[in-house]
């Protein structure tokens, strides 16, 4: 394989993990707030159901776009209404969304199963930033506006969550919401809008399935795409550029995949998927047992540091607990 | 853990209505986006619920397999009822369900090799041998899930998604690797066992005795265990307030681990049954998502096994009686899934009106 090869196998691997992208970047938002948006797989189905459905008979895909954005914000005020305002167990509403809007999906979207429908126009390369050696041909030749949108919101995000005074804020409720509210911030409030602000991006994911990525609608579309972003936002450690990598590495994986089936064709693509909850158990393993800072021990300081930073993943504290304001 | 005290002093005196109120007003809600759904998709809700009536109960086959299913879900729903208890999510359980199918697959296969004309053993033997190893199975998936959440303080719900998913890749793997059909490998899963091995049935129905009584066995010890023991006592002290537990002298390592020990075996068994009973060959989704189903009972029961066997029957009946719609109406089957899940969801959001908005 010579490296022209490698750089076209790398450049499909970040136009297939876009979708995800929006997907782990949308739950990376709500856990950020302290909610754990459990109901992905439905949403990310149920937009894609929807935002095709809308598409087609508006014959518009931007308000396709929105028609999922829609939905994701709907799932996500009932998953907000029962965590925040009702005090239930977000585990187990959003478990239960997860389940309901896969089987809606299907039946609602019965009817419009592999029917053609209008598809996301191809872009163009991105001027001057084409020309890069090894980055232009991989992030600026993709001929997908998604994929490029997908980049600003990456960066917007992590610009937003380290470096704005209301980013400050959102990771403050997520960690300490009681002493964020004694400083006067409406946690309740601030919750409800990441949450549904993350579902959005959640139900775009589904549109940008069924209206670019893996066009058209077909019962379970995005199966099991909802459970893997949960998986990339724990193995990114709740930070936007670690989440994103993660979801490439998974488009790396989907893709070396597609490649190996020609070779090794006993093995069907979908054990590849294992991947990332194998991933996501041994990350969890090692950060969550305190084994990391066991083995980090044993390098001098220096490295150790920068390592330690660079390694540690901690749940936002106060994640999938309510929060008591009265 | 977060208090449970209803904060009811910022609310007009209107809206303190009795908790019945919230839970049936949350009834009638699902009931009518029900009708609204089936409304959506140009059929009369009225002529779906008769179709689905009728599609569950009109003939011995139809009621076979209502009661195929309902075996398996009650096993299912019997093990997450300890799981569920000790306040854990055991979203695990699918996966529990299809390594205890995978183990019983591999006696099988072992007592039973491709090229031999019979058993090595006796069959009753064999499908018991079968059996067991299902439970095993599940037993190790759900103390693998187990481990992970109490020594790697790893949360359940990841742990038991992540493992899941290995259980499919598993069955996947052997499916199409070293278990596949003579000739193509196919997602139709493996070569069917010989007929010998196969669970006697009711007649010449899906449903078998021997799944059956599993079932209500799991459910009937989990209904003593849970109501007149010490140990379903400290189960639900541990699932209440884990520390308080631990104060008081409740071991909640051991509880919690028992917990994943018995759930992980009834799902074995739900898996080993699927295996000999239902499909008599291992397939990529031998839960047929029951597992996930079984959650959904327990959830609505809120963890009460007494009242597991009427919602898994209900839900039993919904899941067969919609094979029909797209014969008879050309509609989805999965809208037994929509009806479950809005259920189950207001019956959620009811509960957490009542407690906070309900005078007491």
């Amino acid at each position: 394989m010579d490296s022209a090869q490698l750089l076209i196998i790398l450049a499909t691997a970040i136009t297939t993990a876009t979708p995800l992208v929006f997907a782990c970047l949308g739950e990376t938002l709500t856990e950020r707030a302290g909610v754990i948006n459990l109901s992905a797989e439905g949403t990310v189905m149920l937009g894609a159901m929807v935002g095709f459905v809308v598409a087609k008979t508006t014959e518009s895909v931007w308000l396709g776009f929105l028609g999922a954005a829609a939905v994701g914000m709907l799932v996500a005020l009932i998953v907000a209404y029962g965590a925040i305002t009702l005090r239930q167990s977000q585990i187990a509403i959003g478990f239960v969304l997860a389940l309901l809007c896969s089987d809606l999906s299907s039946y609602l979207g019965n009817p419009y199963v592999r029917i053609p429908g209008p598809t996301v126009p191809p872009a163009f390369p991105i001027p001057i930033l084409e020309a890069i050696p090894v980055l232009g041909p991989l992030f600026f030749r993709q001929g997908d506006v998604l994929v490029y949108a997908s980049y600003v919101l990456i960066i917007g995000m992590w610009f937003y969550f380290y470096r704005t005074r209301a980013g400050l804020t959102l990771r403050a409720i997520g960690e300490q919401p009681a002493a964020a509210f004694v400083r006067g911030h409406n946690v309740v409030a601030l919750r409800y809008l990441y949450t549904l602000i993350g579902g959005a991006m959640i139900g775009i994911a589904g549109a940008a399935f069924s209206l670019d990525f893996k066009a058209g609608w077909s019962h379970r579309h995005t199966a099991g795409y909802g459970w893997i972003a949960l998986a990339i936002v724990i193995f990114g450690g709740w930070n936007p550029l670690r989440v994103a990598l993660g979801a490439y590495l998974f488009g790396i994986l989907q893709s070396l995949a597609s490649v190996a089936q020609s070779s090794i064709q006993d093995v069907p693509t979908q054990v590849f998927t294992v991947a990332p909850f194998i991933l996501m158990i041994l990350v969890l393993v090692l950060t969550s047992a305190g084994w990391l800072d066991r083995l980090l021990g044993y390098l001098p300081v220096t490295p150790r540091r920068a390592l330690m930073r660079a390694l540690r993943t901690a749940p936002p504290a106060a994640l999938g607990r309510p929060f008591e304001q009265d | 853990m977060n208090s449970t005290i209803p904060s009811q002093t910022t609310l007009p005196w209107l809206w303190r209505l009795p908790a019945l109120v919230y839970r049936s007003g949350a009834l009638i809600i699902s009931l009518l986006l029900i009708g609204l759904i089936v409304l959506l998709s140009g059929a009369s809700p009225i002529e779906v619920i008769g179709r689905m009536l009728v599609g569950a109960v009109s003939t011995p086959d139809q009621i076979g397999r209502v009661v195929a299913t309902l075996s398996t879900l009650l096993l299912c729903a019997a093990g997450l009822v300890y799981t569920f208890n000790a306040g854990l999510y055991n979203l695990g359980v699918e996966g529990q369900v299809t390594f205890g199918a995978i183990a019983t697959t591999f006696v099988l296969r072992l007592l039973y090799p491709e090229e031999a004309t019979a058993s090595l053993l006796p069959p009753p033997l064999t499908i018991a041998l079968g059996i067991l190893a299902g439970a095993l199975g599940g037993v190790l998936w759900g103390l693998l899930a187990g481990a992970l959440h109490v020594y790697g303080r790893i949360s359940e719900i990841f742990a038991g998604l992540g493992l899941n998913f290995a259980a499919t890749g598993v069955a996947i793997y052997l499916i199409f690797g070293p278990w596949k059909r003579p000739g193509v490998a196919s997602l139709s899963g493996t070569q069917p066992f010989d007929e010998s091995l196969w669970l006697g049935t009711f007649g010449q129905t899906e449903a078998t005795p021997v799944g059956l009584g599993l079932g209500l066995l799991a459910l009937l010890i989990t209904i003593v265990v849970m109501r007149n023991t010490y140990f379903g006592l400290r189960l639900r002290a541990v699932g209440k307030n884990q520390y308080a537990a631990h104060v008081l002298g409740v071991p909640a390592r051991q509880q919690l681990l028992s917990a994943f020990f018995i759930c992980g075996l009834f799902a074995g068994l739900a898996g080993a049954i699927q295996v000999v009973g239902v499909f008599h060959r291992l397939i990529p989704n031998i839960s047929s998502n029951l597992g996930f189903l079984g959650l959904l009972v327990v959830m609505l029961v809120n963890f009460d096994p007494l009242w597991v066997l009427p919602v898994a029957l209900f839900f039993s009946a919904l899941n067969i009686g919609s094979l029909q719609l797209p014969l008879s109406l050309g509609l989805e089957s999965s809208l037994a899934g929509v009806i479950q899940g809005l259920l189950v969801l207001f019956a959620l959001l009811g509960r957490g009106l009542a407690q906070r908005y309900a005078a007491s």
